[in-house]
């Protein structure tokens, strides 16, 4: 382990490197260029591909092309070139391509506050595309989680063959800071299954599988003529509009995430266990609500924080577990988001601090509403 | 090998219109595989969205049936991270110069070695005949009832403005010398774009008294005049005329792919 003071974009880039991802395609938007710029300056060191494309679906097609092409490959961007790159992480998700798009927010709607944080995205992150599709969203929220949750990123979209979004915001992407970067004996890396090469031709239905698993499907230039498709197709890869055959892929689809959440699943609990009231904040947010935290601890208040990680496939068991029956207050930088998913799962209505201004919510702000509700 | 092989023909028969022209383009396409001598695993078949998206379906070879407009993007990708591979794309009239522009101007200033085959028949097929950006102006569409008023596109000059190094046009009226021009479009290093004038009796054609095969193809070889006949005529007797024939070709301009390996020899990355 060695430790690197950089910021939360460069870590990413780093961190993407160390993943084994070899292909960038991207678009400049505030605030994440830097992670652009690092890639460009890194990727070709190790023989990899950095390419500014035309606008950011082009750099969203090109990073899908080179993964079908067998690269792990990846895009970085912030609000609303996340817009414009949706249609085609529903493409990955029907083609069951991996793929790793970062995310780092800022104010919205529309132009919004380009140097100013948000955690307006969210929502968008999960349900951006349009149909039903599984997604993977993972929410870091300090310097070396970056790093490592960025490999992590890598690695759910190899296994499960499907998009995963890791969202940054514009705080967490600019601020310098110590981030203690593993050594390659201390990171694990998975690699896609490929099925094997050299047959004459593959000898199963390729999208076939047992429910739970990804595809087994072939790269390009692997040898076997493979079709990717974005109409729904069938267990070969060919467009259909068979009932039936629509709804076995797409259930087969949404199951390779359902089935393994428990494994996706990432969240902490800070000093939950004697707390009256715990705070739901995820991202830099849960940065400051600790803070407000340890403020409030120390003068005997129970205050916890549950913060995930992973923010879709949504935490519904450990949140449940970890808060039972204690009151919660969640807080966001948005005008209410994750809320909606917290009191559904909760089934009752919770207390909130939102703010959606361009400005963080300080341990300040905190440790005022935490008394409030206390 | 015969060129059927670079076919699917357990996908036929093919969902286009009887008499469409994208069926010759096809064959031509697969004509100038087999002419080539290449191997199916070695090619990488993208198309978008239209009728010219059907045909990676039917293309025996590593396929992708992408996006609306962006074929030229997802194959950027793919030759990026694969430049030995032969990369080619097909894309129709409305694909690759209206939604997909973008990519084709930047793909050609790229001279990036993608081979594009437009399939332009002036229309919107699928989607039932709207207004496409190279509808001849007065033609009716489902959405100019009163008559185009929009000029079109010249997709050579716009191809040769933007940076292919080689651009080409020939007709579904010729197929063996479409053929040949595919073949020699695929020989070239970087990007070459081949206009393929194709008809649509169906969605284009019946609406404008061209409502047959016959018809529309016979109006398509009234208008075509190729480039060595052009050259011995007057300009204002040939204005009306669409000129077949390579229209660019350069060798010189080094290709994306290539610039790329030194550049990361440059930067001392290992190949």
């Amino acid at each position: 382990m060695k430790k690197v003071v950089m910021p939360g974009n460069e870590t990413v880039a780093h961190a993407a490197i160390a993943a084994g991802c070899r292909f960038y395609a991207g678009y400049p938007i505030t605030p994440s260029s830097e992670l652009a710029a690092e890639m460009s300056k890194l990727l070709p060191r190790v023989g990899g591909k950095f390419i500014q494309m035309e606008d950011e679906i082009a750099s969203m097609a090109a990073a899908i092309g080179a993964s079908v092409a067998g690269m792990k490959s990846m895009t970085a961007t912030s609000g609303p070139g996340f817009s414009l790159k949706q249609e085609h992480i529903g493409l990955a998700c029907m083609m069951e391509v991996p793929v790793v798009i970062v995310n780092v927010m800022r104010g919205g709607p529309s132009t919004g506050l380009p140097t100013h944080p948000a955690q307006g995205d969210v929502m968008q992150a999960r349900w951006g595309t349009h149909g039903d599709h599984p997604i993977i969203v993972l929410a870091p929220a300090f310097p070396t989680e970056i790093y490592m949750e960025t490999i992590r990123a890598f690695n759910l979209a190899e296994r499960y063959r499907n998009p995963v979004i890791l969202l940054l915001d514009e705080i967490l992407a600019h601020t310098y800071e110590v981030v203690e970067v593993p050594e390659e004996d201390e990171i694990t890396l998975e690699e896609r299954k490929l099925p094997p090469s050299g047959l004459d031709r593959l000898d199963f239905y390729t999208y076939e599988r047992h429910e739970g698993d990804p595809p087994l499907l072939p790269n390009f230039f692997q040898g076997y003529n493979f079709h990717f498709e974005s109409l729904a197709h069938d267990e070969m890869g060919f467009p259909t509009t068979d009932p039936e055959k629509v709804a076995y892929l797409s259930h087969l689809r949404e199951a390779k995430i359902e089935k393994h959440k428990e494994k996706i699943w990432k969240n902490e609990s800070y000093l939950v266990e004697d707390a009256e009231l715990v705070v739901f904040a995820y991202g830099s947010v849960a940065r400051a609500a600790k803070e407000a935290i340890d403020r409030l601890r120390a003068e005997g208040e129970k205050v916890g924080l549950f913060r995930p990680i992973t923010l879709w496939p949504f935490p519904d068991k450990p949140l449940k577990r970890a808060v039972g029956k204690k009151k919660v207050l969640v807080a966001e930088m948005n005008l209410g988001q994750m809320v909606y998913e917290v009191e559904r799962v909760l089934r009752r209505d919770v207390a909130t601090l939102l703010k959606a201004d361009g400005t963080p919510i300080s341990p300040v702000e905190f440790t005022e509403k935490l008394r409030e509700e206390l | 090998m015969s060129y059927m092989d670079y076919v699917r023909t357990f996908k036929l028969p093919h969902s286009w219109c009887p008499g469409c022209g994208i069926g010759t383009i096809m064959q031509a396409m697969v004509r100038a595989f087999d002419a080539l001598k290449w191997k199916r695993e070695d090619i990488a078949f993208i198309t978008g969205i239209g009728c010219s998206g059907r045909m990676s379906t039917y293309v025996n070879a590593n396929t992708m049936h992408t996006t609306h407009g962006r074929p030229l993007a997802f194959a950027t990708g793919v030759k990026l991270a694969r430049p030995e591979k032969h990369v080619v794309v097909v894309s129709g009239d409305g694909d690759a110069l209206a939604i997909g522009g973008n990519h084709f101007i930047h793909a050609a200033r790229r001279n990036i070695d993608i081979k594009l085959i437009i399939i332009n028949n002036s229309v919107y097929g699928m989607t039932g005949g709207q207004v496409s950006p190279t509808t001849p102006q007065m033609f009716r569409t489902q959405t100019t009832p009163y008559g185009n008023i929009e000029p079109n596109f010249d997709v050579v000059k716009l191809a040769i403005a933007a940076g292919a190094t080689f651009v080409a046009r020939e007709s579904v009226t010729r197929p063996r010398n479409l053929a040949k021009l595919i073949e020699r479009s695929f020989q070239h290093k970087g990007f070459s774009v081949v206009e393929a004038i194709s008809n649509c009796h169906i969605n284009l054609g019946r609406r404008n008294k061209l409502k047959d095969q016959i018809t529309m193809l016979r109006w398509i070889n009234d208008r075509i005049i190729p480039m060595n006949v052009a050259k011995r005529k007057d300009p204002e007797e040939i204005k009306d005329k669409i000129i077949l024939g390579v229209f660019h070709e350069d060798k010189e301009r080094k290709e994306y792919t290539e610039l790329y390996e030194e550049l990361i020899q440059r930067a001392g990355g290992k190949k």
